[in-house]
């Protein structure tokens, strides 16, 4: 049960974008067709559930006091997560370009900036700063990923559906993308404040 | 056609751009323009954007006389004084045109005059899609809301919620649900809480004093003419009320605690305190089957939100770890405004998913969503604004997913 309500918090309780905006540059960048913005979608997803426990296991095994050097080397933190976060993005990278040559294509460079990507980072911090153990690093990492997913698949779909919209020309493009984010962070203020441990 | 010359003869010359539009929306008011389609196979009604709103804004005349009364009437009850129904109806009426009308007239001017300045900018015609807006507006509002706070919630949403997304037509989220959101995030004492659904008390205190303003005065020179019982500023709240909606008594202690204070048929009709239009279920109903025969609402979004709510209630029935969760699901319809959001919000169809499926889908989400904000959520009292703006966020979704599967299943059968 816990492993749910912290699925379902990440998701759409704690919205990676929409709660904290994290991992804006590519969500605004990509999240022009619904096509890319999937493919962007299912990267973050597969990147944030990998790279969490990997980076667990090496927060807890080798650099905190419990670990295998017996001394508390957490300043490495940064480096060696983005580390982690940067061979995993190089893995995807190498799967899309191989299975799906036009959404690598599509995708550009914002595939291997995945690697800069706020939100992977900060998944990996909130997890080591809120105290997760293994399997709801896992948890939080899909969720969070998921939650990730959604908002951009949905500004996508919205922003193909404005594309015949008569937009006030200095709104036209990114303007009308942070107002449309704004919009659906409110909508997404709905979930904000239920606490599933509470039940 | 003595008056359509006679209106004609007032035609500014198109180059006064501004005077042109003026004219031109209220003469479009009156009359169908001139440049319509007539022929055509594909036409099947001579409706226009106009006349689909002029019969949502009839639909929802009931909810406005009925709004008007239960303003006036439950500030009585909280006093104490004329607590039958037809006790002082005409103070009851009074009160609540002292109250509506400002509102109305804040709604109107603001939205319009936003309206009215965007088409004059932009050179097009004004788009009448303030009319239904600000129609809904008044009626999702507290009685007590401050009109600049109001002013404010309507700056907001007309020009954030449509002129930036193009137009009438163009918008993503319900404007009437952003500008009320608004005042939700913004200044949530005004629309939270048990003090504000009852107009015109200092608080809901024992005791505590009325607060009439100046209006009354006027009404109780003419009411003391005519011989009738008149305002009496000296009055104060009585003991034992509380002001609580009955969700808010429902969270606390379940139907049990709703049904000490409000019956189900006082809840059922709508004598409870409230927003201004939201009270009257079999009003609203009215209102929602006058949508449905002339076309206007779908009928597949009301159904899935009754399915979708109806479901999450016997869910939480069944599982039943708070006293919300206990009550039982059909009375989830009677407590708050589930119809009203089911009628004049979740189906208009700017907002609303425009495929069959899709339209099934919605509805049955927000149903599903909105009771689990209403129940789940210690921090909403009530759902049906959020789950419609949270859905309204993925009707664009929910379209290109139907569209997708439709093409790609229509292929393999090609």
């Amino acid at each position: 049960m816990n492993l749910v309500n912290i699925f379902i918090e990440a998701a759409f309780i704690e919205n990676m974008v929409l709660a904290y905006f994290l991992g804006m540059c590519s969500y605004l960048a990509v999240s022009k067709t619904v096509k890319t913005a999937f493919g962007l979608g299912l990267a973050v997803i597969f990147v944030l559930g990998i790279t969490m426990p990997i980076n667990w296991v090496i927060n807890t095994y080798l650099l905190g006091e419990a670990g295998i050097f017996k001394t508390d080397l957490t300043f490495l933190r940064f480096i060696l997560f983005i580390a982690v976060i940067a061979s995993m993005v190089q893995l995807v990278e190498m799967v899309i370009e191989k299975f799906s040559p036009a959404l690598y294509n599509s995708l550009g460079i914002f595939l291997p900036l995945i690697t800069v990507n706020c939100a992977i980072l900060g998944g990996s911090l909130f997890m080591v700063s809120r105290d997760y153990n293994f399997s709801e690093s896992v948890a939080y990492g899909l969720g969070g990923g998921f939650g990730w997913f959604l908002a951009i698949v949905a500004i996508a779909a919205i922003r193909e559906k404005m594309k015949y919209s008569n937009v006030p020309a200095p709104l036209r493009g990114l303007g009308m993308a942070f107002i449309l984010t704004g919009l659906m962070g409110v909508a997404f203020m709905s979930l904000l404040g239920i606490d599933p441990a509470a039940f | 056609m003595g008056l359509l010359q006679f209106v004609k003869k007032f035609e500014p010359s198109k180059d006064k751009k501004f005077l042109h539009t003026l004219y031109d929306g209220f003469f479009t008011f009156l009359y169908t323009p001139d440049e319509v389609t007539k022929d055509g196979v594909h036409i099947k009604d001579g409706m226009d954007l106009k006349r689909t709103m002029v019969i949502v804004v009839l639909a929802m005349q009931f909810c406005y006389l009925f709004g008007t009364f239960n303003i006036g009437h439950q500030h009585f009850v909280a006093v104490g004084q004329f607590t039958g129904y037809f006790e002082g109806f005409h103070l009851k009426i009074a009160y609540g045109l002292i109250k509506l009308l400002p509102i109305y007239v804040v709604t109107m001017v603001v939205g319009l005059g936003i309206e009215f300045y965007f088409a004059s900018r932009k050179g097009h015609a004004i788009e009448e899609g303030f009319l239904v807006t600000g129609a809904l507006i008044p009626l999702i509002m507290p009685p007590d809301i401050p009109l600049l706070v109001l002013a404010v919630s309507i700056v907001f949403a007309v020009v954030i919620g449509k002129e930036a997304f193009g137009g009438t037509g163009m918008n993503i989220w319900n404007i009437a649900l952003l500008s009320r959101v608004f005042v939700f995030f913004a200044y949530p004492t005004t629309i939270s809480g048990d003090e504000v659904w009852v107009a015109g008390l200092e608080s809901t205190a024992a005791g505590s004093a009325v607060d009439y303003g100046w209006a009354h005065n006027m009404f109780n020179y003419l009411f003391e003419w005519f011989g009738w019982s008149t305002f009496d500023p000296g009055g104060a709240v009585t003991d034992g009320f509380t002001g609580a909606t009955p969700l808010a008594l429902a969270y606390q202690g379940g139907w049990e605690a709703v049904t000490q204070v409000y019956s189900p048929t006082q809840m059922w009709w709508g004598d409870i305190p409230g927003s201004i239009g939201e009270t009257s279920k079999p009003l609203i109903i009215i209102g929602a089957l006058m949508l449905l025969i002339s076309g206007i609402a779908s009928w597949r979004v009301m159904f899935g939100m009754i399915i979708g709510a109806a479901s999450v209630g016997l869910l939480l029935n069944v599982w039943g770890a708070t006293p919300f969760m206990t009550v039982p699901w059909y009375f989830q319809f009677y407590m708050g405004s589930f119809f009203f959001a089911m009628a004049f919000m979740a189906t208009d169809p700017v907002t609303a998913s425009s495929t069959r499926k899709g339209k099934w889908v919605y509805g049955f989400l927000i149903g599903f969503i909105g009771l689990i904000i209403r129940i789940l959520n210690p921090a909403y009292p009530e759902g049906w604004m959020l789950a419609i703006l949270f859905m309204n966020t993925f009707v664009p979704l929910i379209d290109y997913m139907v569209l997708k599967t439709n093409i790609s299943k229509r292929l393999k059968s090609a």
